[in-house]
């Protein structure tokens, strides 16, 4: 009796374990694991869209191909096919991966990266913090840290590179009109959906030449994996029969030629001094003293020199200087008024016993250290809005551009209107008040989030009308998950998000005429 | 008498090394010891990869729990072991808001197969499983200050044990296994981005050793205890911020000790220390604790069970 029982607490032990231990090891299904790119429309005109920098489509020369009919075009036809009757399984993953489409799987990549390096330098022995350096970027820090500005405007700028490049490939794919290797040879298998498009040059030849020299300049220390993602995306079109090699390798020629536009306005564009120096950082708080306000302090221990300070100042590809400072929000509410006091209570409100589901509102914006930051986060719910509407590439790109350089322009603004109020976190006025979210490294207001959000939702709306409540209820989640996280006033998600629509309005401009709709 | 296992994290060292189901001791049938631990555990150093640093915006981060915890004779051979730990969280510097609820909620078997006295000598062996499932909705993603991991896991341990006189050794090595947990954020890096709320806990092996000295009325102990995260875990790369899926590895050293009253042999206090020596991506925790226990005989008292 007594063994039978010894017996089965053993089995039964072990079966426990081993049922257990079997349905704990769920594959995990992630949401960027997309269908093919089919384009409904294949938008065959828009050669025509008006560009960002290039003064025209065939600014920088493409020159001819060469015929289909030649022996040289059938021999890479010929590199098609022995790729294809030894794919390998390793090769059909790369095709899964790509042809969900170019313009989608660098804007992920670009994520992949910002989070990477969106972390805020270790503090030196003697509590300073050295700088991350563009031209020593393997040093500690390395460069950069890219924190939301670093990241919106890097993603701003591939974004409108890609899309000129596509505006570019647009034209030249009209302009000599080669017929793709499937036409040209109909024994040829084809691994993605056919374009009835002209082939050359490669959209995907186009946007790996021109992403991977913007990411080179913006992402130096990951130059290696980049390069490998392009390799990738270049075998992708030629073992799934869609490109000829000299389709791509045109592509990427021409996409280098167009990125060197957009490399020099990058090191002009005043990014590079936006860190500001001790003496700017010195004046920004001495001339907040003087109007009787409670001047910002970094909360970081040791304390932190603000962030980006001079990032209002950065070039906008939409907006002057002008309409920076005619977009500025009124000055926040003085923190000697009943106003700021009644709007402070209301945070330390927030943060005494929190609901869960305040706290899951906080956790899913948060986007801070070491993730692809609010923009990012806009833009992978812009790529998931996308994936359904089966864009062209270069409507993809277009559209992106909107929204990226649209959360570039909230960038600057915001970050304009932080540096010149420069008021205080809540949490530095009244440190009884803890947070839920770490507290950003820079001024309240106002509110980035809110910001980002505001200008995202506009671009977004208009693009999808759709979907529209759906972003303006995200919009409003994420400004909201600020004061959740007891680190932003309502003032500043309100005026934030007020500053965000205006910004986001200058992007839906130039959607109207742009040529697209 | 029982212990979590994981725990370590950044934050929550659990009560590690109490006196515990992995001691080579077994209640008697229809005994039934229950107590309650109170355990405070504290860092202000912590290993981001191995890189050992302080973080001034955390300051010191401590644990309190109090944990009750029960251990039931189906028969000799065979226990049952439940605990559940009440914890709160705190960073004395920076922002960060502590956490505080009831963690995870422990069951462990603990059956003796074998026990032979050769010569002065008492040889045991064991086997031990165990199951934790979170009690509360807390979050695990807002490391170093969550309550846990929120991760349910099953794990199966070995365990030999060799007495002789009042003297005596014990040996054991579990497998833990991890199931993923849900996080409230929709995407996450690891060494790539995730496009999920879902993450892939990387399992664990635990090996503890101790020895001392035990009697009816006294044990002491010292105790060494090592963690390893297997595959799938990752660094907190510079400056980060710490993931659950983090590899969370700690090598623990500790003392435990259990007294037992002379006049009332029903009731038995426990107490005992233990530190992190060496680890990874986990906080350089001192941990403190105290308990009481009481042990009652179900048989004595309803004498109807025995009809």
């Amino acid at each position: 009796m007594k063994n039978k029982i010894q017996k089965k607490a053993c089995t039964t032990l072990l079966a426990i374990f081993l049922a257990c231990a079997y349905s704990c090891s769920d594959d995990i299904i992630e949401r960027n694991e997309f269908e093919a790119l089919n384009p409904t429309n294949t938008d065959d005109l828009a050669g025509n869209w008006k560009t960002f920098l290039l003064t025209a489509p065939n600014e920088f020369l493409l020159e001819a191909p060469i015929a289909t009919n030649t022996p040289a075009f059938t021999r890479e036809i010929n590199e098609i096919k022995s790729y294809q009757t030894n794919i390998s399984e390793n090769q059909k993953k790369i095709i899964k991966y790509w042809s969900a489409g170019g313009v989608l799987r660098w804007n992920e990549i670009m994520r992949t990266l910002v989070a990477r390096h969106n972390r805020p330098p270790y503090q030196n022995e003697d509590g300073t913090y050295p700088a991350p350096s563009a031209a020593n970027p393997f040093a500690n820090p390395q460069f950069p840290f890219s924190n939301p500005p670093y990241a919106a405007r890097a993603y701003a700028y591939v974004s409108a590179a890609q899309y000129d490049a596509m505006v570019a490939t647009w034209y030249y794919k009209k302009l000599y009109n080669r017929a793709a290797p499937f036409t040209v040879d109909a024994t040829l298998q084809v691994l993605i959906p056919k374009s009835t498009m002209p082939s050359y040059p490669s959209e995907d030849g186009v946007l790996s030449g021109v992403t991977v020299e913007l990411l080179k300049l913006l992402f130096p220390t990951e130059i290696a994996y980049i390069d490998g993602k392009a390799e990738e995306q270049k075998l992708y079109r030629i073992i799934s029969g869609a490109n000829v090699r000299s389709d791509i390798d045109a592509g990427i020629i021409l996409g280098r030629k167009i990125a060197t536009k957009f490399i020099a306005r990058a090191g002009a564009d005043g990014a590079g001094a936006a860190i500001g120096n001790q003496a700017l950082w010195t004046q920004l708080e001495t001339q907040t003293a003087a109007t009787g306000e409670t001047p910002w302090m970094s909360l970081d221990l040791p304390a932190r020199p603000p962030m980006l300070p001079l990032f209002g100042k950065v070039k906008s590809f939409l907006m002057t200087p002008e309409m920076v400072v005619a977009s500025r929000p009124v000055p926040p509410p003085s923190t000697k008024s009943e106003q700021f006091a009644k709007e402070l209570a209301e945070i330390k409100d927030y943060g005494t016993n929190p609901s869960r589901k305040n706290m899951e509102i906080v956790a899913f914006w948060a986007d801070g250290v070491g993730t692809y930051t609010p923009p990012g986060h806009w833009n992978a719910i812009a790529a998931e809005a996308f994936v359904e509407q089966n864009y062209s590439e270069v409507r993809w790109a277009r559209n992106m551009a909107l929204l990226n350089i649209a959360m570039m322009d909230a960038a600057i603004s915001c970050w304009d209107a932080k540096y010149t109020y420069f008021n205080p976190r809540p949490s530095q006025l009244d440190p009884s008040i803890k947070t839920m979210t770490g507290v950003p490294n820079f001024p309240s207001y106002v509110s980035g989030h809110s910001t980002f959000s505001g200008a995202a939702c506009v671009v977004l709306s208009h693009i999808i009308p759709a979907k529209a409540q759906n972003f303006i209820n995200m919009e409003k989640e994420a400004s909201d998950s600020r004061m959740f996280g007891c680190i932003h006033y309502r003032s500043d998600c309100e005026k934030g998000l007020e500053l965000g629509e205006k910004v986001g309005g200058f992007a839906v401009a130039r959607a109207i005429i742009d040529g697209a709709e | 008498m029982k212990k979590i296992y994981l725990i370590y994290l950044l934050a929550v060292p659990f009560f590690m090394n109490a006196q515990t189901d992995i001691d080579g001791i077994m209640m008697n049938k229809n005994n039934f010891c229950v107590g309650a631990i109170y355990q405070y555990s504290s860092w202000d150093e912590y290993w981001e990869g191995d890189f050992k640093r302080e973080n001034l915006n955390l300051g010191t981060v401590s644990t309190r729990a109090i944990g009750l915890m029960g251990n039931y004779g189906i028969s000799d051979k065979l226990n049952a072991i439940f605990s559940v730990p009440y914890i709160e969280t705190n960073a004395s510097a920076g922002t960060m808001k502590g956490q505080k609820g009831i963690q995870d909620l422990s069951l462990t078997l603990k059956y003796m197969p074998l026990e032979k006295t050769i010569g002065e000598a008492t040889y045991s062996i064991y086997a031990l499983g165990s199951f934790t499932t979170p009690l509360s909705n807390y979050s695990a993603d807002y490391l170093p200050l969550s309550l846990g991991l929120k991760s349910k896991t099953v794990s199966l341990r070995l365990m030999g044990d060799y007495q002789r006189g009042n003297f005596f050794t014990t040996i054991s090595g579990a497998y833990v296994k991890r199931a993923n947990i849900t996080i409230d954020r929709n995407a996450y890096l690891t060494d790539e981005m995730h496009y999920t709320n879902e993450v892939d806990m990387p399992d664990a092996i635990s090996i503890n050793f101790r020895a001392g000295y035990r009697s009816n009325r006294l044990i002491a102990e010292f105790i060494i205890d090592n963690w390893v995260t297997q595959s799938g875990g990752f660094d907190i790369t510079k400056n980060n911020m710490p993931f659950p899926s983090n590899t969370m590895n700690a090598l623990k050293y500790g003392i435990n000790s259990k007294y037992t009253f002379k006049k009332i042999p029903e009731l038995s206090l426990v107490g005992g220390y233990n530190y992190v020596a060496e680890g990874r991506n986990v906080g350089k925790s001192d941990t403190f604790y105290g308990g009481v226990f009481y042990v009652i005989n179900f048989k004595k008292t309803s004498p109807q069970d025995e009809k």
